[in-house]
């Protein structure tokens, strides 16, 4: 019997703030210095040889790799993808990363860019990274993405309504860009560094999850903390009792401060002992990043060679 | 060292290799500026004779120094008790380790002969060690849960009040400064410590102890120079919350009223030169310590 | 569907310890051999290897050690000012920060505790209760015992096998901060980690006497503690053997401090913080393989949320790792010996025939050494054996309760009062159970803390006495 069982009351409890809100603070709380705690004592896991060699080909395969800045330019954005297909010139065995993630007006440049390989368009919308803007604007900007051939659309939630308890409202929107989706998969990004408590982040989870999202991703990586062990723990644990009680999968995506293949690898011992290998895979767990996987090439160079590597021996773009 | 009188030419005493003098600088925010004045003066030993030129502080040096003391009060405020006082047992160990430069140089501050001058600066480093030891148990001797009447657990736990000002003492150049310092940080405040006027240089060496002991920059920050021109602008400063006027002498009562403007917790011995080896106890840690009580039901 | 991402062994490397042959007595600031001339072997349980031989105190030479003491004690040691007494005491801590993964690999392999356990929380938590008590040493007149307390003189302490160096912790360092001298047994099954203690305070140039360590079983801690010329025995073990002390050192002069069995409660209400509280159970029960006096060994779970609470559990203890303590990865080690394991293998038996039901995490278990799987009871009553006698291994007992005066009732109804664990999201709640329950220790919304500067210690049959805090200090002062 599942903890929460949710068959056919979906449509109950989206009827107002006030039956959402009965719902979301009737989830358990979580006690964050017990959160905390495990997040840590996951993060003292030895991962070495024959499982960092996984590891290092898994993350690396999990990457949605990112530019999101006022200065992309076509030329940067092509450059990136160039990386995303093939990371390391030396080594035809790397792997490929999963996705290149843009914004809207790249999206065009991008799927031009990786044409005929496996690696997905994401494009962040909906006024990212503030969303402080009218629905109507946030429809239109999805629904460029989509025209350009966006996979992913990657949307944020508006944090000044969840945080005045207008969780109707958020919920409506996600709904709303969900439709304008199309065949893209949607993730919803909760910004969990403005939601600031994990009771927060729990309740932002199956909000997210209720209105149908495909992904839940903690951060937009503009503001500090991005993506945090305790934070991403919370959301896997949200995942994991989402599936029990509705039977849907949701995937996790971990957004900014992934900065070196140790942390990466802890975010991967973490799905894997939290919710095991059903997610273990780049199309239920992502890791939003740009400079760690250099970082992880580095790595798999010195376990290949056992030497030390440098970073004039891997490419900027 | 050569004597020296002003407008005289000046030859060196001995062919001996020549020492490659120490600068004196201000110790803020981790750093070892000089003076933003650019101002020095000349500290002279007990018998007159040149030492060194050390910074002159300014008031603008002063208002560095709060600055650099409110950015680091956060971190060593919510650093564990055990934490701190592992930092000041690591002061403790790199004094020890500069146990013969300090006893010169208080030998030549104080005019002690070389066995006074090695006691005081053994004194100092046992004295930061029974500070270090007192980091994790203040709260169990300074706090208490209280018996009210009525459902409630009610409980009292002492917090650092934040930055505190500390006018060192004049004639006791390292162990009276140790006596000062360690009493106001272990606690988790954090310092901004206007040296003894006549006898800085200790202070400053103890600047590169603290600089080398893993105490974050801007915990302790110390100033030299003059009181009358740098004490007053600690003292009516609005963001500064204690001052301890131990080395003010006869200033002292107009600074405590210039703190009265935002009720400083002013510590005010009433004889600054008492006898520096005695047991402190823990009046000078209660100083700057406020008393948090909380109250919370207590029921099904 | 996904990746199966499979941990690569990853062994601490047993490099850093060296072991000798055969170990001596440590009397006087020398190793000795015993004046008989026996001796006995510690293994290791993961494996069953012969780690050392190791010297067995007979009378005679815990006559000599208790003399060495007294000699220290009464020249040296209670002469000495404070500030000198905590210098060597910041001194050992040092040394133990120092030798930290040394003596976490000789811990492991001595006591089949995972190397992570003893690594992250054994040697961290023996130095600072070193540096805790290091400041004490020049303080006590501040410590609320009056003005210029004194020490009782010669401690005599025995300690067990679950936490070998940081029980000696407990005892020494606030013995020595006080001012007395000691003569410290340890358990027989783990003896290494306090042998190398005594290379640690003849590397911190302690004075001769002031520590003396005697290695043996039963009877040499039977001769420690009626020695005459003892001033105060601690004892920390089974409920048993303290019993025994408490009689022994009846009528005497002797003060004495026990820190003995439980049968904890561990009380999860329906508001509990479910993944949290899931946390704290494995951690209350099944950590340093449930070889803890104050583990929540009694789930008492509120009957509306029991079967999802079991069921994360069930689901959390299959993510468990039991394996090679030297393992960095092994979250569940050795059981620390071949008695310790019949004793589990035994109640777990009793408690299927009371009628309980038996679930165990699915582990592989190794073919040599002490091994018992983390194993749960449900369908629990008070009257069970397995609810009432502590079983000192990872077998858990559930228990359900309707009301928070309920589990109060259940939580207090036993012989046994040494710690109890509560989990809810109320304050008001937390509170009223605590001050309600009959224990020394009570952790809400966590389990199994230990800190230093927290006082420890049971009531009823749990013990007597606080180790730990200010309140430890009182054990060792005349007061």
């Amino acid at each position: 019997m599942a903890a929460i069982d949710l068959t056919g009351r979906i449509g109950e409890i989206t009827t107002s703030d006030a039956a959402l809100r009965r719902f979301l603070h009737g989830l358990p709380g979580v006690d964050q210095v017990g959160a905390d705690a495990r997040a840590a004592d996951l993060a003292t896991r030895s991962i070495k040889t024959t499982a960092k060699a996984t590891a290092l080909d898994l993350a690396i395969s999990m990457i949605d790799l990112t530019t999101l800045e006022g200065m992309d330019t076509p030329g940067k954005v092509r450059g990136l993808c160039a990386k995303a297909m093939r990371p390391d010139p030396m080594d035809p065995t790397t792997p490929p990363v999963a996705a290149i993630c843009v914004y809207t007006d790249m999206v065009g440049v991008a799927k031009e860019a990786l044409r005929g390989s496996g690696v997905k368009v994401a494009a962040v919308a909906t006024a990212f990274p503030s969303g402080r803007a009218s629905l109507d604007v946030k429809l239109l900007d999805t629904g460029d993405a989509v025209a350009a051939g966006a996979d992913e659309i990657d949307m944020v939630i508006d944090r000044g309504a969840f945080l005045t308890g207008r969780y109707l409202d958020v919920f409506d929107e996600i709904v709303a860009v969900k439709a304008a989706c199309g065949a893209a998969h949607l993730k919803v990004i909760l910004e969990t560094g403005e939601l600031q408590t994990y009771d927060n982040v729990r309740r932002a989870s199956w909000l997210a999850m209720l209105a149908g999202g495909h992904f839940i991703k903690t951060s937009t990586g503009k503001i500090e903390p991005a993506a945090t062990a305790p934070v991403t723990l919370v959301m896997l644990q949200a995942v994991r009792d989402f599936r029990e009680a509705t039977g849907r999968q949701v995937g996790v995506k971990a957004a900014g401060g992934i900065r070196t293949s140790k942390d990466a690898i802890r975010y991967l011992v973490l799905v894997n002992e939290i919710v095991g290998e059903d997610w273990l895979d780049p199309d239920w767990f992502r890791l939003g990043a740009s400079s760690v996987l250099n970082d992880l090439l580095m790595q798999r160079t010195k376990l290949a060679t056992g030497r030390y590597s440098g970073p004039d021996y891997f490419t900027l773009d | 060292m050569a004597a020296r009188a002003a407008g005289t030419v000046w030859r060196p005493t001995s062919m001996s290799r020549l020492d490659v003098r120490k600068t004196y600088k201000l110790y803020v925010g981790g750093a070892f500026p000089r003076s933003e004045s650019g101002r020095s003066y000349e500290v002279t030993d007990a018998k007159g004779r040149f030492l060194a030129n050390a910074a002159l502080a300014s008031r603008k040096d002063a208002r560095d120094a709060v600055v650099a003391a409110r950015k680091a009060f956060p971190g060593w405020s919510g650093a564990t008790a055990y934490n701190r006082g592992q930092v000041l047992y690591r002061v403790a160990e790199v004094m020890e380790g500069r146990r013969d430069q300090f006893a010169a140089e208080v030998a030549a501050a104080e005019g002690l002969t070389a066995a006074p001058a090695r006691s005081a600066v053994e004194a100092a480093i046992d004295r930061l060690v029974w500070y270090a030891g007192w980091s994790d148990k203040v709260a169990q001797v300074a706090g208490s849960a209280n018996p009210v009447a009525g459902p409630f657990f009610n409980f009292s736990v002492p917090e650092p009040t934040g930055v505190v000002a500390v006018v060192a003492p004049q004639r006791s150049a390292l162990l009276g400064l140790v006596s000062v310092v360690a009493p106001a940080v272990v606690t988790g405040n954090t310092a901004v410590v206007l040296a003894s006027q006549t006898m800085p240089l200790p202070a400053v060496t103890f600047g590169e102890v603290l600089a080398t002991s893993d105490v974050p920059g801007g915990v302790v920050n110390i100033l030299t120079g003059r009181v009358a021109e740098v004490a007053p602008w600690l003292a009516s400063h609005m963001d500064v919350n204690g001052i301890d006027l131990t080395g003010a002498g006869l200033d002292d009562v107009d600074l405590e009223a210039a703190a009265a403007e935002n009720l400083k917790r002013v510590r005010r011995p009433a004889d600054p030169d008492a006898d520096w080896a005695a047991d402190p106890g823990t009046g000078p840690m209660l100083a700057f310590l406020e008393t948090k009580t909380v109250w919370h039901p207590v029921g099904l | 569907m996904g990746t199966v991402f499979e941990y690569a062994p990853a062994p601490e490397s047993r490099a850093v310890v060296t072991l000798q042959p055969s170990y001596g007595l440590f009397i006087d600031g020398a190793f000795v051999d015993p004046a008989d001339g026996s001796a006995f072997t510690t293994v290791n349980p993961a494996t069953e290897e012969v780690l050392a031989e190791v010297g067995e105190a007979g009378a005679a030479d815990v006559d000599r050690a208790v003399k060495a003491a007294r000699r220290a004690y009464t020249r040296t040691w209670s002469r000495m000012s404070g500030r000198e007494r905590g210098k060597y005491l910041f001194r050992i801590a040092r040394i133990i920060q120092e030798r930290a993964r040394e003596l976490a690999v000789l811990e492991t392999l001595d006591n089949g505790k995972p190397i992570r356990e003893s690594r992250d929380v054994d040697v961290p938590l023996v130095a600072a209760h070193f540096f805790y008590y290091a400041g004490w040493a020049d303080k006590l007149d501040h410590a609320g015992f009056g003005p210029h307390p004194r020490p009782l003189g010669v401690a005599a302490q025995v300690i067990p096998w679950n936490f070998p160096l940081l029980m000696l912790a407990w005892k020494v360092a606030p013995a020595l901060a006080a001012g007395n001298t000691v003569v410290l047994k340890p358990a027989e099954t783990t003896p290494l980690t306090a042998l190398r203690f005594a290379e640690i305070c003849q590397q911190a140039d302690l004075p001769a006497g002031v520590v003396n360590i005697v290695t043996g079983a039963g009877r040499t801690g039977q001769s420690l503690v009626e020695h005459p010329d003892v001033d105060k025995v601690a004892f920390t073990g089974s409920t048993e053997v303290g019993r025994l002390i408490a009689r022994a050192v009846a009528g005497s002069r002797k003060k004495v401090t026990l820190e003995l069995g439980g049968k904890a409660a561990n009380i999860v209400f329906d508001d509990a913080p479910v993944d949290q509280a899931v946390e704290g159970i494995v951690r209350g029960v099944f950590f340093n393989q449930g070889h803890v006096c104050c583990a929540g060994t009694r789930l008492l779970v509120q009957e509306s949320v029991a079967d999802e609470v079991l069921r994360s559990l069930k689901r959390r203890l299959g993510t468990l790792r039991l394996g090679d303590p030297m393992d960095k990865n092994s979250d569940i080690g050795a059981i620390n010996s071949a008695v310790q394991l019949e004793r589990i293998v035994t109640m777990s038996k009793v408690g299927e025939a009371e009628g309980a039901q038996r679930w165990s995490a699915p582990c592989a278990l190794p073919d040599r050494g002490y091994w018992f799987p983390p194993t749960v009871f449900t369908g629990v009553s008070q009257v069970h054996r397995i609810a009432r006698e502590e079983i000192f291994g990872p077998v858990l007992s559930v228990l359900t309760f309707r009301t928070p005066k309920e589990a109060l009732a259940k939580a207090n109804n036993t012989p046994y009062g040494l710690s109890a664990g509560v989990w809810t999201d109320k304050g008001s709640r937390i509170l009223y159970m605590a001050q309600h329950l009959r224990a020394g220790v009570v952790w809400a919304n966590t389990f199994n803390h230990f800190d230093p500067t927290s006082p420890f210690g049971g009531y009823k049959e749990s013990g007597h006495g606080r180790e730990g805090g200010r309140h430890g200090l009182e054990a060792y002062l005349d007061v």
